[in-house]
């Protein structure tokens, strides 16, 4: 039973397809790959999965449920979080403040207790800044929680927007290029963190440039170009697929 | 005793006419807050100060009521106009809003039963303790919120719409409760305004009033919940201050104000609340809200 | 019949100058993505400065207006640099761009109140010799063909000069795509500053033409205008040249025939602004103007 089934996505935009028939599935609990050459499509397909872009056809089925039509935050509320490959922080918030407003599906934060300011209120806060600051250390931003979201390093902002995805508490993790401009060290940290959360039940798709970091995290991969699907295999089918290696050929690709 | 009743002898209408508008410049914080530039704060103002005086004048309704009917009107209203119009982005929403305050304020001159041009004779009824009791509760519930999902959301919302979105921020539904909150709150400010000064005319509530609200919100700052009231206090103080030093009505007084703002908008940005305000550093274990 | 000619063609006239005023405003949207408020401010200024230049300085209208024309222009050239200069680098240029341009719009009209006074002025008479002609059953006077001679010439060499000219080139791709015009070699910061010096330039005779055509000027002329301005780019698109012209005419249209038809001036912002928040709702992208809006 697949946890996120992708059929026959299409998605135009004026003259230009950017998505064409794209179909996949995914195993849950699995860390699966989405690689493609630039342009081909990738983040596009994850704005159509997280609700941001209409298909103009095609379905997304994730857990049973149908996504057609559902607006992000609704598609937020079945248990899908994303991160973005421009990187959305809310710059003028510190870290942990951004991780707090990431739990806002969690959070009930109501408004008369806090009016009365009862010790409930009080007891809910506190609850919810111990688990932001966990979710902080979780990517090892614990001693940056209160730097201004905008001041981190390039690294520590990707790291950051995963810490905000995960206060969402998703089932389905959508990562678009979360290590990219990250040392070798850096990368591996989060590559342990992906595994560690696949280990715990999440389901994640992870767009990436880097191939080791795929490779080494990705049981199963569908790669992409010009928004067709070219294959979707094991890692080692896609590695020796003979049209990806054609896609990728002339292209400078970044092995870590 | 007798220099504080002297005191207010003189001074009494300024001290009146900084409550209202820090009350009007808090309503216009809330929309802000969302990330909506809204300038109909001052028509939502008008249809809540109309609504109010007519039910006092020609239903003699009491003035608890005829307020809170002033507010529930432009909550109203706030709803039928935000539903559409707050799909627009950024200047188009500015100019949207604008429009429809105008068309309030023509509409209130070419009344009959709101007085026309001359406008509307009301009994006065507000005191400045009323002013200030509804202030403070203002205040209070604006700085709750913003520890409500509520005001994270707005916040979040203010910052990244499409990153709130993905957080599961329902975003049209905040913006239309951000928009009301801020109408039925300029209402309710319009409807004590109403009962201050005998009489309500419709250029009370026009375009440069809109505009006003927005300045008082920018030079004080829109980020904190004391911003606003900040900013209304001093630029509505302002005249009487210059008065003091020599300055009267005038083109120096309008320079003086244009001048603030350009300072504030290219050196302060956050307004003069970011003088005062210290980012608070989280410490790394429990902390009580 | 011949009334609704009348009113027609005294449409087409105003309209004509709102036309002006409203390419000034859509050039700097077109361009920067802000709304220049202190636009109106200009036009006050010149239109002020103008009928000093005749009145006091004893200047023919043939050289007061170029010259305040000019004038204009280097206020826009004075307004961006210290208004919207320091702000290019911010994130929310396009809000704090708004909110300066508000703060300059004050200033000016402070300094229109400290140098001109608060009374209403007019051109004095004999600024321009006046005939007026009976044609078809309509009255048109030499003033208002003057007019409309004056913004269409203006319109033209505008149109001119952004199609064929280096610089007008430099301002379209700049409004096009401004990091890519950067890259290839446009001095972007120079072009702003073209921009708001025509943009100032055409307010400021507009308001000059305005104060002619309704022979009263002060300090407060500036106010009526603004919000129109704003309807007509609104309505004709914003960023559109064509759509500002053809707006202003559509505007000063509307105008005229709702108060021909409603027999009062009282309900003639009404219809203007009914008409500005439907199109909000219904195009925002106005008659002509570009679909897309820059991201904020």
């Amino acid at each position: 039973m697949s946890a996120l089934v992708v059929r026959g996505i299409s998605r135009s935009f004026g003259g230009i397809q950017a998505l064409l028939d794209v179909s996949f599935e995914v195993a849950p609990g699995t860390v699966h790959g989405l690689i493609g050459p630039n342009g081909a499509g990738k983040t596009t397909l994850i704005n159509v999965l997280s609700g941001l872009l209409a298909p103009t056809n095609g379905r997304v089925v994730y857990r049973g449920r149908d996504l057609h039509r559902l607006p992000p935050h609704q598609v937020a509320g079945l248990g899908i979080a994303r991160t973005f490959q421009n990187i959305r922080l809310f710059p003028t918030m510190t870290c942990l403040e951004n991780v707090l407003a990431g739990q806002h599906l969690k959070a009930a934060r109501p408004l008369l207790p806090r009016l009365l300011r009862l010790p409930a209120a009080a007891r809910e806060e506190a609850g919810l800044q111990t688990q932001a600051l966990a979710t902080l250390a979780r990517v090892g931003l614990q001693s940056k929680a209160d730097h201004p979201a905008r001041n981190l390093s390039y690294g520590e902002r990707r790291r950051l927007e995963i810490a905000r995805a995960l206060a969402v508490d998703p089932s389905l993790l959508l990562l678009d290029e979360p290590v990219a401009g990250m040392r070798r060290r850096e990368s591996a940290e989060v590559a342990d963190l992906v595994r560690a959360l696949a280990g715990q039940g999440m389901t994640i798709l992870l767009i990436e440039h880097n191939m080791s970091f795929v490779m080494s995290l990705c049981a199963r991969i569908t790669v992409l170009n010009f928004g067709r699907v070219i294959t979707t295999g094991g890692r080692d089918e896609v590695r020796a697929h003979p049209e990806v290696i054609a896609a990728y050929l002339g292209t400078e690709e970044h092995h870590a | 005793m007798e220099q504080l009743a002297q005191f207010y002898a003189v001074y009494g209408s300024v001290i009146n006419f900084i409550g209202i508008n820090a009350l009007l410049a808090l309503s216009l914080n809330v929309t802000l807050a969302a990330g909506l530039l809204s300038l109909g704060n001052a028509a939502f103002a008008g249809l809540g100060g109309y609504t109010a005086g007519v039910l006092t004048v020609h239903f003699k309704l009491p003035f608890v009521l005829s307020i809170c009917s002033g507010g529930l009107v432009a909550a109203l209203c706030g709803l039928v106009v935000g539903l559409p119009v707050l799909r627009l982005r950024g200047v188009f929403l500015a100019m949207a809003t604008l429009a429809f305050g105008e068309v309030v304020r023509i509409a209130a001159v070419n009344l009959e039963i709101t007085g026309g041009a001359e406008g509307l004779t009301i009994p006065k009824v507000t005191e400045t303790w009323m002013i200030y009791l509804a202030l403070a509760g203002f205040a209070y519930f604006l700085a709750v919120l913003r520890r409500t999902r509520l005001g994270w959301g707005l916040v979040s919302m203010r910052e990244d719409e499409t990153a709130a979105a993905c957080l599961g921020i329902h975003i049209t539904y905040y913006k239309v409760l951000a928009f009301m909150l801020g109408a039925m709150m300029a209402g309710v400010a319009g409807g004590m305004y109403a009962h201050l000064n005998y009489l309500i005319t419709p250029r009370d509530f026009g375009f440069f009033i809109a505009v006003d609200l927005l300045i008082y919100n920018i030079v004080g700052g829109t980020r904190v919940w004391y911003g606003p009231i900040l900013g209304a206090a001093l630029l509505t103080a302002l005249p009487e201050i210059l008065r003091g030093i020599g300055v009267a009505a005038g083109p120096i007084r309008m320079f003086v104000n244009g001048l603030i703002l350009l300072l504030v908008i290219l050196f302060l940005p956050n307004g003069l609340a970011s003088l005062f305000t210290r980012r608070r550093p989280v410490p790394a274990k429990l902390e009580a809200a | 019949m011949n009334l609704l000619a009348q009113q027609l063609i005294n449409g087409v006239f105003i309209g004509s100058v709102y036309g002006l005023f409203a390419v000034g405003y859509t050039l700097v949207f077109g361009v920067l993505d802000i709304l220049n408020l202190a636009h109106a401010a200009v036009f006050t200024l010149a239109g002020l400065s103008a009928v000093w230049l005749v009145q006091t300085g004893g200047l023919s209208i043939w050289i007061a207006f170029p010259l305040a024309t000019l004038m204009a222009g280097l206020l826009g050239l004075l307004l961006n640099q210290v208004a919207f200069v320091p702000l290019r680098k911010r994130a929310d240029s396009q809000f704090s761009g708004l909110i300066s341009s508000i703060a300059m719009a004050i200033i000016f009209e402070s300094a229109c109140l400290g140098l001109f006074g608060a009374r209403s002025v007019r051109f004095p008479q004999g600024t321009v010799a006046v005939q007026v002609w009976h044609v078809a059953g309509v009255t048109i006077t030499s003033l208002q063909v003057g007019i409309v001679l004056t913004a269409a010439l203006l319109m033209v060499v505008l149109h001119l000069f952004i199609r064929r000219t280096r610089t007008g080139k430099a301002i379209r791709a700049v409004a096009e795509n401004e990091r890519a015009a950067m890259l290839l070699g446009v001095n972007v910061n120079g072009i702003i500053a073209w921009t708001f010096f025509i943009s100032s330039a055409l307010g400021g005779a507009a308001g000059i033409l305005y104060g002619l055509y309704f022979d009263q000027l002060g300090p407060d002329m500036g106010r009526s205008i603004e919000l129109k301005g704003l309807a007509v780019i609104i309505l004709g698109g914003m960023g559109s040249i064509p759509g500002a012209i053809l707006g202003g005419v559509a505007f000063g249209l509307s105008e005229v025939l709702t108060v021909a038809i409603t027999g009062t001036s009282n309900l003639r912002d009404a219809v203007a602004f009914t008409v500005l928040f439907t199109i909000l709702l219904l195009r925002p992208s106005g008659l002509l103007g570009r679909v897309k809006l820059r991201e904020a």
